[in-house]
């Protein structure tokens, strides 16, 4: 049976995970390369890592920090931040990464997503969104770059059904209202865009319960829910969240050998 | 044991060479067809597009080095790409393939829901009576494996076909045939068990 993916979410700066709510936090929790061996032990059936490193000369250090990662671990993992050139993807991709994320890059310039699917395939290429609710909007949600920073007058829907022409193999649609907040994912957003185009959706932003994944994954037709503080601080772990998947009748991996 | 990774362009080998170093083989990345006349056992990975990747083994004389190395009763693995161009055509840009399975690598079908490529983890039913079920040993019945694909391959014969799984259709999640055997999988992301995969396979 087909399954639904679990995928923790580390924010890497200068080589070091920090805390997982990324649209402020910035304390270091620690190394990427043990926590993603330690998520993988645990059963995960991906990860994804942001690179917040604010200086570009530091970039490098998450070149390393994939390489090493990619040694260690046999899931798919996709690596995004700072991503804005085919040089840039090509090298994450060559470090070991399967997919290259790319946000606010390819608002401004959308060609990224024609130009990576064209080089690597269409499954390398992860759009992921910044969305919130507004009413202005054709379809009830914008699409924020910069970390959520900055607005643009990019409907949510019509951009995930501009992206999927151009190329994109999944989106991450990530909720500004609920991140952070853990009190669970955004439902209708997610359910819009998923039920809209033809390629798998990502949910992203407010887990904090396990309850929180069966609800997007079930009533918001998420094909995978992304989780970052409520496996970090030990609250759940990443077995825990799937037995009570499992329990509620989401198919899920077990990774039992 | 001279084991060689056949190059010929077909995506990333970065993931199986990670896995084998994991797994403390030594191998030879390669595409010269010489070396793969001299390998003990070879192994065709890959991700992309069929006619890409036969235009390349073509152009490089790979083609008939893997016709050749698979006559020769050695161990041949093929993963994802690999399990597809072992067939006789694929769909994918009416391609021609090896012909070393009887069968077609065909699309899967537009249908509501069913999104393609079909992306991540689904159980697979291996046929425990198969001449090739020792790719599986040691692995239980249903363990899920890593897919990434929107081409599958059908098996002309039932007898080539070593697992199945479901994904809008039912297709071959794993192919045999006397000295070859192929994942549409890829074990190498599979975790533990798809590293089992690997395990046997270099150990057979």
């Amino acid at each position: 049976m087909f399954q639904k993916r679990i995928i923790v979410c580390l924010d890497v700066r200068d080589g070091q995970v920090t805390k997982g709510i990324r649209f402020k936090g910035n304390v270091d929790i620690g190394d990427p390369v043990r926590m993603a061996r330690e998520y993988y032990d645990q059963g995960v059936d991906e990860l994804v890592f942001y690179d917040i490193t604010a200086s570009a000369e530091r970039r490098g250090i998450m070149i390393d920090v994939v390489e090493k990662v990619a040694e260690q671990i046999f899931i798919p993992f996709s690596v995004g931040g700072g991503i804005s050139s085919l040089d840039d993807m090509r090298r994450v991709i060559l470090a070991g990464a399967e997919k290259v994320s790319v946000n606010s890059q390819a608002v401004k310039n959308p060609g990224i997503i024609e130009d990576g699917a064209g080089k690597f395939g269409r499954q390398c290429v992860v759009l992921g969104m910044d969305v919130a609710a507004d009413s202005a909007m054709p379809n009830g949600y914008r699409v924020y770059i910069n970390g959520g920073r900055t607005a643009t007058e990019l409907d949510a829907l019509e951009w995930a059904l501009r992206a999927e022409t151009l190329g994109a193999g999944e989106i991450v649609v990530n909720s500004i209202d609920a991140d952070g907040t853990r009190d669970g994912y955004e439902l209708t957003v997610t359910r819009m865009i998923s039920e809209a185009v033809g390629i798998p959706v990502v949910a992203s932003g407010g887990a904090g319960t396990p309850e929180h994944l069966r609800a997007v994954l079930d009533e918001g037709r998420a094909d995978a829910a992304l989780v970052a503080s409520m496996v970090h601080y030990n609250d759940f772990s990443v077995g825990e969240i799937k037995a009570y998947l499992r329990g509620a009748g989401v198919p899920v991996r077990s990774h039992l050998s | 044991m001279n084991l060689v990774v056949i190059d010929y362009d077909a995506g990333n080998l970065r993931s199986v060479e990670t896995a084998l170093k994991y797994l403390d083989v030594s191998y030879a990345v390669s595409s010269d067809p010489e070396a793969v006349a001299n390998a003990d056992k070879i192994l065709v990975p890959g991700v992309g597009e069929a006619k890409a990747a036969m235009e390349t083994l073509r152009a490089r004389g790979l083609d008939s080095a893997v016709r050749g190395f698979s006559r020769t009763g050695k161990p041949m693995m093929g993963i994802c790409i690999g399990a597809q161009i072992v067939l006789q055509e694929s769909e994918e840009r009416a391609t021609q393939c090896l012909g070393l399975i009887p069968g077609v690598a065909r699309k899967f079908p537009d249908a509501p829901g069913l999104k393609v490529p079909h992306m991540g983890w689904n159980t697979v039913t291996f046929d425990t009576a198969s001449a090739g079920a020792w790719l599986f040993d040691g692995i239980p019945q249903e363990s899920s494996f890593y897919f990434v694909h929107s081409y599958y391959p059908d098996a002309t014969h039932p007898e080539h076909v070593l697992a199945r799984c479901a994904y809008g259709v039912d297709f071959a999640a794993a192919l045999q045939r006397d000295n070859i055997v192929a994942t549409q999988f890829h074990p190498e992301k599979s975790g533990e068990l798809g590293l089992r995969v690997l395990r046997n396979f270099l150990k057979h």
